[in-house]
Order: structure tokens, then sequence, then C-alpha cells
């Protein structure tokens, strides 16, 4: 929709020319969120898409994206075989109520700065241990842990006017065996739960809990942890109100899907390491 | 900076917020639509670079320089796309305001994509077709029958808008360029209830571009219903166009007009509104004890909250449930849905050349729109014209007056041309929703399954207003009764104000909730009994010989113009044994069952109900019709010219048609209650009668012949070997004098009935609580099928809108009366990857009531499909759902340890 209130779009030619934030600014990415409600806070909008950053960049290291990287690029990329996990790209990126029309302009960072439980590109970056890099404005760029970066329904960590410029997720988590389960109230729709596992050589898991809390969760286990061992982390980890409420899952389900998915994955990696 | 669109190259300079749907639409390429302006149902969807994107989430500046193309540039000059070309023979819209998107959307897909629809159409959403047509299209499949003379009737012949549509030059109610326009904004309560003590409109006054502020003390203060019938009596006279007092989160309370919609929107920010607070009430038992907070005090506050009490007994069920063997008992309960058409609300009014006043709208009843604005402002009839174009879906939406008023207002005191559309969320928060309804059902029975009782308690909820609450109530009590035999039956309903957004009248209107009720408990009574859930639905259904009672001893006006239940029953029963049905998905957790609902469906309201017809034979040997009745996707465009046409023995292209206009088209009620065909229909068709008459007694006249001799074919009055063409017959009449003209009324009663019953097969995860449908049939008692094509589409949209209310529709409110989920996104309408394909059948009937054999049938398909999935779900788990809806989150937990 017309966001009557912009009056001015700027395009820097880089971020740090934009040196003195206040409010009423807003980086605009893929837009596809700002542009779907009024803004009545905002009045102009700074063009990330100004700065030309190349979108994915594939090394020995991992896999780089950029911010503004659009989904339907991630959704495509042709990844390096030794990448097992690789395959969750695509999962993340189809794994979003959006159409695939709106991946054409939505952005990767700008699903994980709205900070939705269901922001499925938060749960791809937290499962393959990624790492972000922040600008913010007057201070040097820093590096935070995905699983760090969102702290609450629409809540991070950024500072106002603090960027998100890139993404990385190493090669090895990339290279680990993984298991993804979803589901929605609807078919196709906006996940309730959205949980990740991924096992290393030792048949270790690292279980990521996202749509279901407010917040990812993650949990290390060593080898071939049990269902109860998994049970009483999730118990320990999140409380009886740490599940999300709204309209695309009631907390108890929410919270019932979370045990049951965790569990299916802990048996289907503790499975296939087995085979292997 | 550069623009290319459609090939047309210009520099232009977009707002700085403007997104590229409105910078299209400002260029005057309309065929881009605003269905929801947040991304959600697709209808706005373009090409940038040849990349299908939602132009209303893109920035108007980021498409510089690049190669937009709309619907509107699709085609290469008058050779159709293909996707064009297949959803024209396929017939793949209804109202058509999806289809711009729709055709973008699937002309885009590569093999891979169309591999997999589901997902790639997700982002498109239909509220008419349910889905089916599209596919069809998609898959080549052609509906359309060829339009022969004289045998129009029974064809399935195309919406003579289909080439605009699917071009997108169809225009639509905002589909319109006017010059010197203005623009209406409107601020809602964010409060359930409260007076207003001050609207200080200084500041929004000081906004540039603010033409006036509008609050309750500027209006007329007359009260009336934003309900439209016939009978203006059976709507309580409770509103205000703005009142002082605000009885919902989301009721009007001030308007902004100014020469922009940003300065309109910024104009109602702007407005300091004084609130004194009141005790708001949500609940309708709730509001109906003593010490509730009383909502209206015009006249009824004598029954505190309970706007209307209705009830009835034939026989006495005390002494039913004496003689029963067995009773049932349970109280069912129906939630709060809105109609999500996809064009929403929207007038544009102006003052012509001619000096009056000029009403375009997106209504279902224009004519009784011009009635209600005439009283409020005093006008005189003829100094207003209000009419509609084509509407973009309506299913009772828009059998409502919510922006025709304060446009008239607006150009009232400035003299210049106003638009007012609402927004998606308005649509949520400010318009009408289907009323919630709670039923107690008590059930007795012998041990044989005979009926000894029946006995409902409605309680419904209409939320701040009284629009459709009686009437929907009755009609809760009256179909759903009627449908089993049973000496002993009684019902009481209540309706009941409360704080919450109102009420309204929406497809299926009371009967669907009552018959949810009714059709569940049937099921759980067979599952007392012990007996099939068809064999006892077969012993105590209503028959032909059966005397049509609800709860009412005196007599009415309802009679069986054809009689096709048993066969449905067959037809349902039949295909659930041996159809196509998906397989259950794989794993052990799934459990599978089916189930089965009737319906029956008085084709009409008991209300007055009256529509006229004009036709005329023009100088080329063709006809021109004109109806009052309002084409909403409904297809009575289509229909009405095939009833011409049968009669006339001519072709339905023979038939030039114009309707729902006040100055160009006889007065029609309004086409909502199922009337299109029975009502607006039977006036076509004794108009085109009367018509033939008119032509055959000339002919047979100057010939000196018998009348008997002659007969219309083809554009010619034919006897023997001598044939004259309807051109030189005019040409001759008309200079002798004769006027080939002729005009009828039709009024509704007696009414008929139509039947459906709907068979769901189904798998239901007993962990996740996730339901697949695997099959979905429906066999339909409408008689005569006028056009078969289009009485599919409407019933496929009338499941898969079922479906919805079943499975995946939620209006989600907390505890102060504020929706939280006022957008698709979050309140989700059912997509493709949600519809499964339906197999419709038809009984073989013959309607001696309604025009040409055919019953009504645009509402009754959505009454049996929530209580058959809640049957389905009950055999496949042995858990009763009794409370809609079934999503996934509120049936898990009953669904554990099932086996």
């Amino acid at each position: 929709m017309d966001i009557n209130t912009i009056r001015h779009i700027e395009r820097p030619p880089s971020a740090a020319d934009v040196t003195h934030w206040r409010e009423g600014l807003a980086w605009l990415s893929g837009g596809t969120w700002l542009f779907s409600e009024p803004q009545p806070a905002l009045d102009t909008l700074i063009d990330l898409r100004a700065f030309d950053w190349p979108a994915l960049a594939v090394s020995a290291d991992g896999l780089d994206i950029a911010a503004t990287a659009r989904i339907a690029d991630l959704d495509k990329l042709v990844f390096p075989k030794e990448w097992t996990a690789g395959p969750l790209l695509s999962l993340c990126c189809r794994a979003l109520l959006m159409s695939f029309k709106i991946a054409h302009e939505a952005s990767v960072g700008g699903n994980i700065c709205m900070s939705l439980p269901a922001g499925a590109m938060i749960s791809l970056s937290t499962a393959l241990e990624g790492t972000y890099t922040l600008w913010p404005r007057d201070a040097e760029p820093r590096t935070v842990a995905a699983i760090d970066f969102v702290t609450g329904n629409r809540a991070n960590v950024l500072a106002p006017g603090e960027l998100l410029r890139s993404i990385h997720l190493p090669a090895s988590a990339l290279t680990k065996r993984f298991a993804f389960r979803r589901s929605s109230l609807t078919h196709l729709g906006r996940s309730a739960a959205l949980l990740i596992g991924t096992s290393g050589p030792d048949g270790d898991l690292l279980l990521t809990i996202t749509a279901s809390t407010f917040h990812p969760v993650q949990l290390r286990f060593g080898p071939s942890p049990s269902a109860v061992d998994v049970r009483r982390a999730i118990d320990a980890a999140i409380p009886q109100d740490g599940y999300f409420d709204d309209v695309n899952g009631l907390p108890a389900y929410r919270r019932h899907l979370t045990y049951h998915f965790a569990e299916e994955i802990r048996a289907e990696l503790a499975g296939s390491g087995a085979v292997a | 900076m550069n623009y290319s669109i459609d090939g047309h190259s210009f520099s232009a300079e977009p707002r700085a917020g403007q997104c590229l749907r409105t910078f299209l639409r400002d260029r005057g390429v309309f065929g881009v639509k605003k269905g929801c302006d947040q991304g959600d149902c697709g209808a706005c969807t373009v090409w940038v670079d040849g990349s299908p994107i939602h132009s209303c989430l893109m920035p108007a500046f980021r498409a510089a320089g690049r190669e937009v193309t709309t619907i509107q540039g699709l085609a290469k000059g008058n050779e159709l796309h293909p996707t064009q070309q297949a959803f024209l023979d396929a017939q793949a819209f209804q109202c058509g305001y999806c289809s711009a998107g729709m055709i973008m959307t699937i002309a885009s897909l590569d093999e891979e994509q169309l591999a997999d629809l589901p997902r790639n159409l997700k982002g498109n959403l239909c509220r008419c077709t349910g889905y089916g047509a599209i596919h069809d299209a998609i898959n080549g499949v052609v509906n359309v029958s060829e339009d022969v003379a004289g045998g129009a009737c029974g064809a399935s012949l195309p919406n003579p808008f289909g080439p605009g549509i699917v071009t997108g030059h169809a225009r639509y109610t905002m589909d319109l360029e006017v010059a010197d326009l203005t623009y209406l904004k409107v601020l809602r309560s964010s409060h359930p209830h409260a007076r207003i003590v001050s609207i200080d409109r200084t500041a929004a006054m000081a906004v540039p571009g603010v033409l006036e502020v509008f609050t309750w003390e500027d209006v007329p203060r007359r009260l009336y219903s934003t309900a439209t019938h016939e009978d203006h009596l059976v709507d309580p006279d409770d509103t205000y166009i703005l009142d002082d007092v605000v009885r919902f989160v989301g009721q009007k309370v001030a308007a902004v007009l100014a020469e922009t919609e940003a300065a309109a929107e910024a104009g109602c920010r702007a407005l300091v509104v004084e609130y004194e607070q009141l005790p708001a009430v949500f609940d309708p038992e709730l509001a109906m004890a003593p010490e509730a907070p009383v909502l209206h005090r015009k006249g009824g506050e004598a029954h505190g909250n309970v706007f209307a009490e209705i009830g009835g007994e034939v026989g006495s069920v005390a002494k039913g449930f004496a003689e029963a063997d067995a009773i049932h008992e349970r109280t069912y309960s129906t939630s709060r849905v809105q109609h999500v058409h996809l064009e929403t609300h929207g007038t544009i009014a102006w003052r012509g050349a001619d000096g009056r006043i000029h009403v375009r709208t997106s209504s279902q009843a224009p004519f009784i729109a011009h009635e209600k604005l005439v009283y409020l402002f005093g006008l005189r009839p003829s100094e207003l014209h209000v009419f509609t174009e084509r509407v973009g879906g309506g299913f009772g939406g828009k059998q409502e007056m919510l922006t025709e008023d304060l446009c008239v207002l607006a150009l009232l005191k400035t003299g210049r041309p106003v638009k007012w559309e609402f927004t998606r969320e308005e649509q949520f928060i400010g318009a009408s929703t289907r009323h919630q309804m709670t039923t107690h059902v008590k059930l007795g029975a012998k041990f044989d399954g005979t009926l000894t009782a029946i006995q409902i308690r409605v309680v419904s909820n209409t939320g701040a207003y009284g629009g459709h609450a009686s009437e929907t109530l009755a009609a809760s009590l009256a179909s759903p009764m009627s449908a089993y035999r049973c000496v002993n039956k009684r019902a009481n309903g209540y309706v009941v104000y409360t704080n919450m957004v109102p009420g309204g009248g929406f497809r299926g209107y009371g009967a669907s909730q009552s018959t949810f009720a009714i059709e569940c408990a049937m099921d759980d009574l067979a599952k007392l009994l012990k007996i099939d859930p068809f064999a006892l639905r077969r012993r105590n259904m209503v028959t032909a010989d059966d005397w049509i009672e609800a709860v009412w001893s005196e007599a009415s006006d309802v009679d069986f113009g054809s009689y096709g239940l048993d066969q449905c029953m067959d037809l349902v029963e039949n295909a659930l044994a041996t159809g196509e049905r998906r397989p259950k998905p794989e794993g052990e957790n799934w459990l599978e069952g089916t189930g089965i609902a009737l319906a029956m469906l008085e084709s009409g309201p008991p209300t007055e109900h009256r529509s006229g017809a004009v036709m005329e034979l023009l100088p080329d040997g063709r006809f021109h019709l004109a109806v009052g009745s309002t084409e909403m996707g409904n297809g009575s465009v289509t229909s009405h010219r095939q009833l011409a046409a049968s009669v006339l023995g001519s072709r339905a292209e023979d038939i030039d048609i114009i309707n729902a206009d006040t100055d160009k088209a006889p007065f029609d009620t309004g086409t909502f209650a199922s009337t299109g065909t029975v009502v607006a229909g039977q006036a076509v068709t004794l108009t085109a009668t009367a018509l033939r008459q008119n032509i055959l007694s000339y002919v047979a006249r100057i010939t000196q012949s018998k009348i008997e001799d002659w007969k219309m074919e083809g554009g010619a009055v034919v006897s023997g070997d001598q044939r004259i063409s309807l051109a030189e017959l005019r040409a001759t009449g008309t200079a002798a004098g004769h006027r080939f003209q002729a005009k009828r009324k039709a009024y509704l009663s007696p009414r008929t009935v139509a039947f459906n019953v709907h068979g769901i097969r189904l798998a239901v995860h007993r962990v996740t609580g996730d339901i697949e449908i695997l099959q979905s049939v429906h066999a339909a008692d409408i008689g005569r099928l006028i056009n078969p094509m289009q009485c599919r589409g409407q019933i496929n949209g009338s499941i898969i809108m079922g479906l919805g209310w079943a499975l995946t529709e939620h209006m989600d409110y907390d505890d102060t009366g504020h929706m939280k989920n006022a957008a698709l996104r979050n309140y989700r309408i059912p997509s493709f990857a949600d519809a499964p394909r339906n197999e419709i059948m038809f009984a073989d009937t013959y309607d001696t009531i309604g025009p040409l054999g055919a019953k009504a049938q645009g509402e009754c398909a959505i009454n049996p499909i929530a209580p058959a999935i809640s049957n389905a779900l009950f055999n496949a788990t042995g858990v009763r759902f009794a409370t809609l809806p079934f999503t996934p989150d509120r049936i898990f937990d009953r669904l554990q340890g099932v086996s």
C-alpha cells in the first residue's frame, strides 16, 4: 500500500554516509513488510539496494548472504554437494507463508530483522550456527551469533539505526546431517512450529526450536541423546509461558508440537546415524 | 524517472512512499486490482522485467527503468495470451476481480512450478470459484458450450463480460477516472463502548489538503439500519451515520474529506477525541443478564439487549421426549466469519451535468440504497441515481449500505466528487460478519430411529447493531427445522446486542448455523442408536408427501415445486462408496473417516422481495433487457440472458443487458437471499414471455393468421415456410405505430425448496490435528440447471467457503473486543493449497414454481459442508467437535490417545 507518511527516499552511496540516525527513518530492503502496513511513525526510507551488496558468496568457509539477498535467490542457490545440510536453504525459503512472488522481492535480512517467531530465515541461520555482521551507526561493526539476535516477538538486539549487513553460515554446520519439521494450521501457511536438528560426525544433536517460541531456542546434546534427555532439556529451557500465542497456533499446541517434532528429529537423526 | 508500462514509455515522479499498484492505477491502468493492499491476495500481480510481483508491495520508484507488464498488456494486440484464452474457455472466474492477478501469476509459471500448484498459487486468493474452474483452466479444460438459438437454457454459456475480465478492461466500482475528486477516510473507535465527549477538529482542519471534518453533529439525526431489505421494518432503526456513542471497536467516529487519501488519513490521525468509556459486554449470554450494560435505548430497552425473541412449537416436545427410547442433547457453536469479497466496499459519488447526484457503488441492493439515501438526506427520489457496474463479490456482505451515506453527505457539503474505498482491515473491523450462533439441540427417537421430538434453542450474537438480526434468527429456526418430519418440534431463538462488530447477511443466512447444529446432532443420535447416518436421515427426512413445517402451525407459502432430496442422498452415498479419492497419507497416526450432512433451504426469503424487467426488440432484430438485479459474481447476467433467449428462441448473445441501475432498470429489491434466479429470473422470464406474445400476436395480426401458427426461431418469426426476420418485422411494425416492448414484475410467492447433501472423507492426524480432505462429494437438488457450468461454479465456491468456515477462518479477539488478526495473512480464507477438488452431482428435477424449472442455488450448498466435516471427524476419531473452527490447535488435545 502507499505509505503516505513517507516524504523522502534516500539512496546514499554507502551505509557509512548515513551518520545521523533519528526517529522517522527506516532502512528499506525488499519493502514487502514495510509496504504491507501503514507506517505512521516513518517519514524517510533509506534504500539498502543502493549499496549493491553481492547477494550470495559460496566459499570453503561456508555461505555468506548479504542482508539484501532476495529469498528467491537463496532458494535457487546451487550449493556444493558436500553441504549435506544444503537442502535446508530451500526448505526454509519455502517454509514461509509468503508467495514465491513476494520472495522475488523480500530479503533474507528483512525476514530476520522482522524477528517474527515464524521467520524461517531466523530458523535457517540459527540452526546452521550462523553469525550476523551488524553495522551500528556510530561504532565499529560487530558480530552476533544468530541464536542471540532475536529476543522476542518482533524484538531483537539491533540498536536504532543499526544495520544487519550479512549472514555467515559456516561450512562446519552446512556439512552436518539434518532433520526438518514444520507445521502450520493451514496448508503451506505460517509456521506454528519449525524445528531443525543437525548432527555432526560424532552423532551429537543440535536442536533448534523456532516459530513455537517467542525467540529461537537452541539445545545441544552429546552423541545419541535419549528421548528423555531431549524432553527434559526442553522442559528446562522453555517455561510454560514461553510458547508464542497468536491466531496461527495456541500456545499449548505449539508446545505439543515442539515435543513431538523434537522427538521425531532425535529419532530420525539417531536412526540415520546408525545406518551411516 | 522513466517508466515503461505495457509497452508505453513515459516519465513520471511517483510519490516517495507510493507503491507500484497505485502508481499504475493513477495512470488509468485499472486492470491492476486492490484486494488487500498488503501482499496477501495477489490481485495486484504484475510482471517487472518478466518476473511476477505483488505491485502493492513494490515501491513505485523501483519499477523505474524496468519493463512493467500488467494484465492489460498481456495480450498481443487482439491475440489473447494462452492463459487468458484458457480462462475464457474454462470460465475460470465468477466476479472476476481476482482474475487479473491470477492470470498474471499462472502465465508466469514454468513447468516445474506448474507441477506444484498449491505452492505456486497460494499467493492468489479467490473467494468465488473454490479454485475448481481455475484448475480447469490450467489443465486446458473447455467448460463453455456453444450458444445456439433456442438452446440457451441449460447450456454452459460464458459470461458476456469474460473478455473484459481476462484482459483487465472490465470496470469494477473503483475503476473510474473522475476529475476534481476528493477522498474520504474515517477515524474508527478503539473502544468497544464509549460516549464521545468531544472531538477537536482544529489540528485536522489544519492539515494541508483537508477540506471537511464530519462528526455526529454534522449528520442528519435520523435513525436507520445499514441492512437492506424490501421491508424496512424487519431491521431495527438503531444506527446513525455518525453517532455520539460508539458500540464496537471499529465503529466510525468521524470522517475526514481531503484533496488526497494521504491528507484524509493525516486528518484522521490529527483528530483529538475525548471518550467517556462505558461498560462493555461481548458474550450474548452475559448480555442477557439483568446487570449487563444496555447498548441501545431506542424503544426496545425494556427487553435489555435482547433485540428479538422468536419461538414456536408444533405438537408437544414434552410428550415426544417422554415417548422417546433415546435422547441426545448437546450444544453446538458456530463462529463469526467475514465474507472476504475480494473487492472491498466502496463508493464514488458526484453531481452530474444533469444536476443530479450519481452514486456508483459496490452493492447488492442499489435500489434499497437509493431509498435509504433519499430518506436520510431528504432528497427527492428523482434527484438521485444509484448504480453498480461490475461488483467484485458480495456473499451477503454488500446487502448493507456502508459507504454510500458518507459519500453523499460529503458531496452535498462540498459539491465535489468524492470517493471512499474500504481498506481490507476495515472489512474486518468495520463491515459485517456472519452472526455467531450457539445452538442447543435435543433430539428424541425410538430405537428404530424415528424421531419423536426435535428441540433447539438458538442464541445469536448480532453485535452492536441489529441489521439482519431477526431475519437470520428466523431463518435458523425455519428451513433446518423443516428438513425432518416429526410431529413434535420446538424452537426458541434469541438475538442479542453485544459490543462486537455487527452481524449481517452472509450466504446461508442463519440456516447455515442451525444446520450445523442439527446435522451434527443427527450424527450423534445415529451413533447413540447404532444406526447408519444415511439410514437415520432417510427414516426421518422430509418427503414430497409431507407438509412442510418448521415450528409454526400456520400455513406458509413454502411448497415443493420439486423434490430431489432422495436422489441427492443416493448420489452422495454412491459417490462416497465408489468415487475417486486421494489415498490416506502414510503413517499410523492418520485416522480416516467419512461424514455426511443434508440441508434444506427455501428458495428466497419469507419477507417481501420483488423485481422487474423491461425488454425491447431492437432495430437489428436483437433484444435489450433491463433488469434491476445486481451481478456480483453470482452469474445472474449470464443466466438472465439465457432465460430470455430461451423464451425468445434466440441466442444469449442476442440479448443486450443492463442491470442494477436505478435510472435504467426497473426496481429490484436486491440480489440476496437466493433471489437472482427465482425472483429477478422470474421477472426476466415473464417479460420475455410478454414480449414474445407481443411479437407473435403482431405478426399474426398483420398476416391474418393464428398466433399458434407462429414461433420465434433464431432472429425470425416462422410459420411453416414463411419466415420474417425480426429486424424486418420491427421496421414494419414500428412504422405502423406498433411498440415491441414489454415490462413485467415478479414477486416471491410461493417459494420452492432446494436440497443439498454433502459427503466428506478425510484423514486426521491424531498427534498434530492436521486434516486432509480425501474426498468431497456434493449433490444438489436445484431444479433445472439454467447454466450447468455456473451452477457447478457456485457450488464449488460454496463448498470451499464452507470448508474455510470449518477449517481455516477464525476472527480472533482480545478481551477488550479488538480483533487480533484483521488481515488476510492471519485471517486465512482457503487458498488453492487448502481446496480439494469437489465432485458435484445434480438431482434430476424440474421445478414447477421457479422460472423454467430452476430453483435457487447461490447459498444452499454451503449449509451441509461444516457439519459433514464434523461428522467425518467424529467418524474417524469418535470425538465430537461441536465448536467451529476445527483448526489443528483447537482439536489436537482431544485427539491424543484416540485410536
